[in-house]
């Protein structure tokens, strides 16, 4: 009787209630428009990397992009007008630009290596010189009309025609009289340290998952999570140092290889960071399997092992397979162990004891002694697209992939 | 239940018994080895960092600054800045990654495309690459945001479009918000559907739920979430390597428009740029001893609040 009461009186005050309905709404309204922004950061992030990587995009040949880079460049020099470009080096090269160059340069392995660089090609570069300079007083003549903003738009374009040739070369001279632009070199480092990585990360990780899920005593299984798990909050620098003082010199002494920091090295190290990831994700995987399969597996007579390595492994290779792919985006964007142990020489060799130059590592090598909307800056940025795009599609196919597959595959459809 | 089977085997396979035991011997061994191999490394590194770090760790390296260029003194202001730009990063991501977090548990429905397209970005978000966090925090914060603010309010002078630890600390925020958003999740998915209910029951709107039930249920996710992204932030340097950290200041940044020094910069840069590597070495695995204690620690107790939590849901 008692608890009636209150109810019809909460009826009674239906004025109130709506006021309380419209704050509700605004609540809610905020709430998914916060929501929102997650996903517009994942577009602004792309959108301003892209950005500034556009000037690479101007090609002579295409009218459009022509306009499109003017709006851009025109916006650009309005808005940070003439004080910036007089500012702009200090404040990037203040302290840190003098101190990077002569040192990330100058490590054992690149003082042996550049001059044979150099050497070779410097014929070829005097042939090129004088004919692609010659060319540029004559483009600034044909596109003079369009406004003042020619001088530094032609500079652009010119140096993109020159760019969008060299990105296919081997070499990556950014900072020279005739830049070249070479991703295929830094490409090929990429691929040589991640292929590295990913092997010695992958069986280790997934092994390591194999016999938490399925052979660890619960107790075990408790000490052993957050151990592994533990080595995720190790951060990539002190991996890096790690790899830098003493993988390197106890590497080297095992195998007696030239070069002190190289691909095998970054490899390993960065094996270290993926691991953490494959081996959550894979266990994860394999302990979502249906607890029926390994209960009909054992009771059809299958001993514990069996059971573990051709039922539950096959059941969740899906999860296993995103779970390496995801170890593969790591270590393609890792970017401090790659700074630190790989010894950022781009050469060209199939040789896996050999200085190797990765994508993220040119970004973070590079970044800081650029000049704002120069080529170099604009293709440093043009990387770093592509790495976005990189790590955006393969956590999409790692996403879209195991819940497509698993979820067929356990539900029986 | 093993053993029966086992025995059955025995009785059937008598010949083949003794050889597929081996090979699940085997096997089995091998996985472990996986095991303990990482376990090993893992300590391996602990252990060679303690060692050569140990000699060099001590209260005054922790509260000097850095002298003599760099070779000698203490890692005073390198955790100062740390610190400050984890604790902007916090203010910063923490009530952004709380509210996504709520609004995917509380607010989504089940099958909204919406929900699934902001999951979708957190975990893009997560994978992302942290140097491209470097390039967009240059490319946003410092040239569209901090020059634009530059030309409105300050007439063309450069204060904002520069790096400094404001920039530096909301990239980094962005780099730590999944963490925060996963963890704040799962820790209100382990608050009982009866609770809400009761209190919706009792005529309380939902905001009235969330404000008073769901929120208060969730501080320690919530905690937890901030200590795992702080431990996040204050050990990524890729970030932060031109959106706002320096290679040596001689005072302690004064607002959020100075440039900072940070702990893992401070080892990266000591490391592979300093102009006697050897003669710093001592202090190298010192400051790398401090950020891994900072991390671990952090960490650690993450883990135990956590755990607590889901014993709680127990």
């Amino acid at each position: 009787m008692d608890s009636q009461l209150p109810i019809k009186q909460s009826f009674t005050k239906e004025s109130l209630k709506k006021k309380f309905r419209l704050s509700e709404f605004l609540a809610e309204k905020i709430i998914s428009s916060i929501a929102f922004l997650s996903i517009a950061i994942i577009f602004l992030i792309f959108i301003f990397v892209f950005k500034e990587s556009l000037p690479l995009f101007s090609l002579g040949s295409d009218a459009k992009a022509k306009t499109e880079a003017q709006v851009t460049t025109a916006n650009k020099s309005e808005s940070y007008g003439a004080s910036s470009e007089e500012l702009k080096p200090e404040s990037y090269g203040a302290d840190t630009a003098e101190d990077l160059k002569p040192e990330s340069y100058g490590t054992e392995t690149t003082e042996e290596l550049k001059p044979e660089t150099y050497g070779s090609e410097t014929a070829a570069k005097d042939d090129l010189k004088p004919e692609s300079y010659g060319d540029t007083p004559k483009e600034d003549l044909s596109v003079a009309p369009a406004g003042e903003m020619m001088n530094a738009e032609s500079q652009n374009k010119e140096g993109s025609d020159k760019t969008w040739s060299t990105f296919f070369s081997t070499e990556w001279v950014p900072v020279s009289d005739n830049p070249r632009f070479g991703l295929i070199g830094l490409l090929i480092g990429t691929l040589k340290v991640t292929i590295i990585a990913m092997l010695i990360a992958g069986p280790l990780a997934v092994l390591a998952a194999l016999f938490t899920s399925c052979f660890a005593s619960k107790r075990i299984k408790e000490i052993i999570k957050p151990i592994i798990e533990m080595l995720a909050a190790f951060p990539s620098v002190v991996i890096g140092f790690f790899a830098l003082m003493v993988l390197a010199s106890f590497f080297q002494d095992v195998f007696g290889y030239d070069s002190r920091l190289n691909a095998f090295i970054g490899g390993v190290a960065m094996a270290l960071a993926a691991i953490p990831i494959i081996y959550t994700i894979s266990e994860d995987a394999l302990a979502s399997v249906p607890k029926t399969y390994t209960e009909a597996s054992l009771a059809l007579g299958a001993s514990k092992w069996q059971t573990a390595f051709f039922v539950v492994l096959p059941a969740a290779t899906p999860g296993i397979f995103a779970a390496l792919l995801l170890g593969v985006g790591r270590v393609f964007g890792e970017t401090m162990i790659a700074l630190m142990a790989t010894g950022n020489a781009a050469l060209l060799s199939a040789n896996p004891f050999e200085s190797v130059r990765t994508f993220a590592a040119t970004i973070g090598s590079e970044m800081a002694e650029t000049v704002f909307g120069e080529t170099h800056y604009s293709v440093l940025f043009f990387i770093g697209s592509l790495l976005f795009i990189f790590s955006f599609a393969l956590n999409a196919v790692a996403e879209f992939y195991v819940k497509g597959k698993l979820l067929k595959k356990f539900q029986g459809k | 239940m093993d053993k029966v089977i086992n025995e059955s085997e025995n009785h059937f396979f008598s010949g083949k018994k003794s050889t597929s035991e081996i090979k699940g011997k085997i096997f089995i061994g091998i996985t472990q080895l996986a095991v303990i191999l990482i376990i090993a490394i893992l300590f391996i590194i602990l252990g060679i960092i303690i060692y050569q770090g140990r000699t060099k760790f001590s209260w005054e390296f922790i509260s000097t600054f850095p002298t003599n260029g760099m070779t000698e003194g203490g890692i005073f202001p390198a955790l100062i800045g740390t610190f400050i730009l984890v604790i902007v990063m916090s203010i910063a991501a923490v009530p952004f990654g709380t509210i996504t977090a709520l609004y995917l548990t509380e607010y989504a429905s089940e099958n909204s495309k919406f929900a699934a397209a902001v999951r979708f970005s957190v975990r893009t978000l997560a994978v992302v690459p942290s140097i491209i966090f470097g390039l967009f925090g240059l490319g946003f914060f410092i040239q569209f945001l901090g020059a634009g603010a530059d030309t409105v309010f300050n007439d063309g002078q450069l204060r904002w479009g520069q790096p400094n630890i404001l920039w530096a600390s909301l990239t980094m925020s962005l780099l730590t918000l999944p963490v925060i958003i996963v963890s704040v999740e799962e820790s209100l998915k382990t608050i009982p559907r009866e609770l809400r209910e009761a209190s919706l029951a009792l005529g309380a709107t939902k905001w009235q739920t969330i404000k008073k039930v769901v929120l208060p249920g969730s501080v320690s996710g919530i905690m937890t979430g901030t200590i795992l992204a702080v431990s996040r932030g204050a050990g990524e340097v890729a970030p932060i390597l031109f959106t706002g950290a320096a290679y040596y200041l001689a005072t302690l940044p004064g607002s959020l428009s100075d440039q900072f020094m940070n702990l893992g910069y401070h080892v990266y840069i000591m490391s592979t740029q300093s102009s006697d590597v050897e003669k710093t070495m001592p202090i190298q695995f010192a400051t790398t001893l401090v950020l891994l204690i900072l991390t671990l620690s952090l960490n650690v107790v993450a883990v135990i609040i956590r755990s607590r939590i889901r014993r709680k849901a127990k």
